[in-house]
């Protein structure tokens, strides 16, 4: 039982990073029907970025507790790392999207934006890896046998937390109306009133910031960054939210857990270096039997 | 006058699809411009809403002008948001994924903080109660006729003062068509202005104060809608005899 449950834990801590990084996918998708390809890289900046801020707070010119660190990081990190997407919004794919450019176009450049980010990280910055300090002392807490850590938990509090908040905006609020709008029809949008690239915007910020949100935790409990580490964590999530049904904030939340859920399962039966195998051989299933994604509904094409 | 355009030449590409026309809308009148498919009817709506590309055509001569400011360099959003012209558009164009209720709540994004929304909404549940005993379901479900009352519904519900309406009646069964009509008659005997493009000419010329008539991107004809429905031309060319 402990075993189980210590098991569950695991995954339920992967899940959140996947699902973390999965909804920015999908929020995105959502709004320009754009692949955001260089959506794991941003995971990645947000990790340095936390890295560089929690230094300085730490540092000798700042000087503050861990604590006091760790509170500052968050929101800090979150609005670094959103203008860096909305940068990469306004120099790379507003430009496109104005000149009305064909979609393959624009995920082109998004591939080609992550590999800029990650090697001019690589060039900046070299190869050497960094350690992230900690921030938060670490407690285990032994619930009837099993290791709960205050780590995990914050991880899955927190992917818990921007799930609902999520959820709330594109189903309650009217921005979210307009992100929904637009992934039905964009034609009408500034008939409404509605400047379109301000909807952009703060998608790109939503998406971005949470992405900023992921890499300090991921850096937090795995703390060593090098400049690929969004590379293959970034392509698992796109696949967790394509499997979830891209477009969808349940379907990249579901497919995230149920990636890091698999993932975990797998591992606990098999050699570990079978996890990736099998874990996207099942995805493959679960994609031939329903296409569109656990929650994802057939795009009608218009006219 | 309240909206007028003037000697308006626009291009879709190299394509010249209004060679330069001129009309005007006067505040609380119903103006109708009518024509044959591709005479530029659209494309003219389109122009006075300045959508972004690649739906609008190129402005390469004359002038918009809008209580007698030229609106060429306003923002689409602007168009809406500051000048109170709203567009329902050719084929309804409704954000299908949501519900009725949505559809409205969208519309009213630009609108100033402190507006009084609930009687708002009220008012096009009265103009139109089918919206409101569908006001939770997902508008695609919607008939074609109920589409096309929201997709009204939704450019009165950005508070606007002059409603652009093209090819409302499209689609529509006679039986609705006319009740459609007669409560654009209703809006504007409120006060609402309105120009109306229209295929059915007869239907809109028996609506409207003024109309002119559109053919490959010229204006051919104009006047008060009893001398157009007398004009010998325009009966045969657009009336059916």
């Amino acid at each position: 039982m402990d075993f189980i449950f210590q098991n569950v834990l695991n995954a339920l801590q992967w899940g959140s990073f996947y699902a973390l990084i999965a909804l920015g996918y999908t929020l995105v998708y959502g709004v320009l029907r754009l692949i955001n390809f260089a959506h794991g890289d941003i995971f990645m900046v947000g990790a340095y970025i936390s890295f560089f801020v929690a230094g300085f707070l730490l540092g000798p010119l700042a000087g503050l507790s861990p604590m006091m660190t760790f509170l500052l990081t968050v929101p800090l990190t979150m609005i670094l790392t959103a203008c860096v997407g909305v940068t990469l919004e306004r120099i790379a794919y507003r430009p496109l999207r104005r000149k009305g450019a064909h979609r393959l176009y624009v995920v082109i450049t998004a591939l080609m934006c992550g590999l800029i980010l990650e090697y001019s990280n690589l060039a900046v910055l070299g190869a050497s890896r960094l350690k992230f300090p900690e921030l938060v002392d670490k407690q285990i807490w032994n619930v009837g046998g099993v290791a709960i850590t205050n780590l995990k938990v914050l991880v899955i509090v927190a992917a818990i937390a921007v799930f609902l908040f999520l959820q709330w905006v594109v189903t309650r609020t009217r921005v979210g109306m307009a992100m929904r709008a637009i992934s039905y029809d964009k034609f009408a949008i500034p008939l409404m009133g509605i400047p379109m690239d301000n909807i952009i915007v703060i998608t790109f910020i939503l998406g971005s910031g949470f992405a900023g949100l992921a890499g300090l935790l991921f850096a937090m409990s795995y703390p060593v960054l090098e400049p690929f580490m969004g590379m293959l964590i970034g392509w698992k999530a796109f696949i967790a939210a394509v499997v979830g049904g891209i477009g969808d904030i349940k379907g990249a939340f579901v497919g995230g857990f149920l990636l890091g859920a698999i993932e975990v399962a797998v591992v606990t039966v098999f050699p570990s270096t079978y996890r990736d195998l099998f874990a996207f051989t099942i995805l493959l299933l679960i994609l031939w039997m329903k296409p569109t994604g656990l929650f994802g509904i057939p795009q009608s094409t218009k006219i | 006058m309240l909206l007028q355009v003037e000697n308006l030449e626009v291009k879709y590409g190299n394509i010249q699809a209004l060679h330069g026309i001129s009309f005007h809308v006067n505040e609380g009148e119903i103006v109708t411009l009518i024509g044959a498919n591709g005479a530029g009817k659209t494309t003219s709506l389109y122009t006075i809403t300045r959508l972004p590309p690649p739906e609008a055509p190129r402005v390469v001569g004359g002038d918009i002008k809008f209580m007698g400011e030229s609106i060429l360099k306003t923002r689409p959003s602007d168009v809406v948001k500051k000048l109170h012209l709203a567009l329902s558009p050719e084929g309804r164009r409704i954000f299908g994924n949501l519900t009725v209720m949505e559809n409205l709540k969208l519309a009213t994004y630009a609108r100033e903080k402190g507006a009084d929304l609930d009687s708002e909404y009220e008012r096009i549940f009265e103009l139109f109660p089918r919206l409101k005993e569908r006001r939770n379901q997902r508008s695609e479900s919607l008939s074609g006729g109920e589409q096309q009352m929201l997709a009204v519904g939704r450019a009165l519900m950005t508070g606007c003062k002059i409603l652009l309406l093209d090819e409302p009646s499209m689609g529509l069964a006679p039986v609705l068509k006319y009740e459609l009509f007669r409560k654009l008659k209703q809006l504007n005997e409120e006060g609402m202005t309105i120009l109306l493009v229209e295929q059915n000419a007869n239907l809109a010329l028996h609506l409207a104060h003024r109309g002119y008539v559109l053919d490959t991107g010229n204006i051919v004809a104009e006047g008060t809608s009893e001398e157009l429905l007398g004009n010998p031309e325009v009966k045969k060319a657009y009336l059916g005899g």
